[in-house]
């Protein structure tokens, strides 16, 4: 179990306890947080569960498969610190984690 | 009406009925919310029962679209095991299969599409599997392991990604196909011959042109699919994958506009302005290509979900989007954008010995739809330049050596 902090564009922080196992972007989608739509549930297909990770936790949540960077090139808004927040697992070691999510994922 | 007190009645639980229960509360609707759904589990992912699921790679919790207390908590009347079987629009009511009904306000019919069936000898022999809810894949993988050969009746999107499955899992896989190539309403021919290799290579077997007459059993389980030619194709277990059909019987009935589907406008609303029909069941115009059809994708289900529910909520609509759809066999990621309606040249990017290129079909200089794999940059690229209606330099996008940001710059 994780806690982690899901923060929409507009400032609005949910805080949640995401079982380990599920990704960050399972933990979102089930919790109907708004802002990540994962259109492909998880298939690294379609580049709408885009999060931005905070710098503390960019080591921790690992690197991005050539796949994911790939999608991410050519989403909207990218900077350094972006991840497919289907792409990051949830582990004990995330507890805390902050991502905050971009304006549109379209 | 203030939303309020209006009461959204969604028949159908699957991606798109499940998604609008969950954009409305997302939205700020307030009103009760009822969810029909005729399996008896709530709304979950289709696409993984193919792939991941079938071979164990994601459990059923995962592929939940939400937790079971998801609803209770959110106000939603989650009704499983139940489907529609009237409409009375001038009273607002639906029935339900037991009986029970229910007034509406706003309507959303999201009763998605059926598998065809065969209308051949021995087509009720046990051991005939369709592949759509999670009780058909788990009936499915029961037939899958070592030793065991499972035939698979159309070579379409369906049959391949579950051939894949199958051999994954240790299973024979034959594919009969009735026209001369894979994916042949669906992809063009450059395509189908590489998934084709790509499926040999792995040990699945293909029988294309091949007409299936029958099914041929013993004491009430299928042993073999008999064709036009005569041969008996040897099985343990077929799965049919031929197309699909709306349900849409439950609107024609109730008089609502239909054609090859649930026929709505941009708002995914009906020819009754208080029903809506979003996902599979819905025959929906496209502003793209100028024309209205019906989609089986679950990018389209989530695009009506929307739809809907922004109308509901008097939210502006979402919008107009591009199309697109996915597949995963083996190591190849396919992504689909657009259709090829009136394409008039088929344009390759890559070359498909490596695995990696993607097939443009233009209109003159427009891009209509773009099948690439493992190649995100053209998929995403190509969605871009089909969305924005942008003429293409095709000099630059048949050269690999010019990357696609430049192609579209």
């Amino acid at each position: 179990m994780a806690k982690i902090t899901y923060i929409e564009h507009d400032g609005t922080e949910h805080v949640l306890d995401v079982k380990a196992g599920l990704t960050v972007m399972e933990g979102a989608v089930k919790n109907n947080v708004p802002g990540i739509d994962a259109d492909c549930g998880g298939a690294c297909a379609c580049a709408t569960c885009h999060v931005y990770v905070d710098a503390a936790w960019q080591d921790k949540t690992g690197e991005k498969s050539a796949m994911e960077e790939s999608m991410l090139d050519f989403a909207e808004n990218v900077e350094p610190n972006s991840r497919l927040s289907c792409q990051i697992k949830v582990s004990d070691a995330l507890d805390g984690l902050v991502v905050r999510l971009p304006e549109s994922q379209h | 009406m203030s939303s309020s007190d209006a009461h959204v009645v969604i028949i159908g639980a699957g991606h798109a009925g499940g998604t609008a229960a969950a954009l409305l509360r997302q939205y700020g609707f307030a009103g009760p919310i009822t969810l029909v759904g005729e399996e008896p589990i709530p709304p979950y992912q289709r696409p993984p029962l193919s792939k991941a699921w079938l071979k164990g790679e994601a459990d059923a919790d995962s592929l939940a679209l939400k937790p079971l207390e998801f609803y209770a908590e959110n106000n939603i009347d989650f009704r499983p095991n139940l489907k529609a079987v009237k409409l009375a629009r001038s009273d607002k009511i639906v029935t339900l299969s037991d009986g029970a009904t229910l007034t509406y306000d706003f309507l959303i019919l999201a009763t998605g599409a059926r598998a065809i069936k065969l209308p051949v000898e021995g087509a009720d022999l046990k051991g005939l599997l369709e592949l759509r809810t999670a009780a058909d894949a788990e009936a499915l993988k029961a037939t899958l392991g070592p030793g065991k050969r499972l035939a698979i009746v159309g070579g379409g999107y369906i049959g391949l990604e579950a051939a894949a499955s199958a051999r994954s899992l240790g299973a024979e896989a034959v594919v009969l196909e009735r026209e001369t190539r894979l994916l042949a309403r669906v992809a063009c021919e450059t395509l189908s011959t590489f998934f084709q290799g790509r499926h040999e290579a792995h040990g699945v077997r293909f029988e294309l042109g091949a007409s299936v007459v029958g099914f041929e059993g013993r004491d009430g389980h299928v042993t073999g699919v008999k064709l036009a030619d005569g041969r008996t194709i040897a099985c343990d277990a077929a799965l049919i994958g031929v197309g699909a059909a709306p349900n849409d019987e439950i609107a024609k009935d109730a008089g609502l506009d239909c054609a090859r589907g649930i026929v709505v406008d941009l708002e995914a609303r009906t020819s009754d302005p208080s029903i809506f029909a979003i996902g599979d069941v819905a025959h929906r115009p496209m502003p793209i290509y100028d024309r209205m059809f019906r989609m089986e994708s679950v990018p389209n289900a989530l695009e009506q979900a929307k739809q809907a529910a922004s109308a509901i909520t008097g939210r502006p609509a979402p919008a107009g989007e591009t199309p697109w759809q996915w597949s995963d066999q083996y190591d190849l990621k396919l992504q689909i954008a657009g259709y090829a309606f009136d394409a008039d040249e088929i344009l390759l990017r890559g070359d498909p010995a490596t695995g990696k290129f993607a097939i443009f079909h233009l209109k003159g200089d427009l891009v209509q739809s773009v099948e690439a794999i493992n190649s995100p940059p053209e998929f995403m690229m190509g969605r871009q330049l089909i969305g924005a209606r942008r003429p293409v330099n095709k000099a630059k996008l048949a050269d690999t050596t010019v990357s696609m940001k430049e192609v579209a710059a």
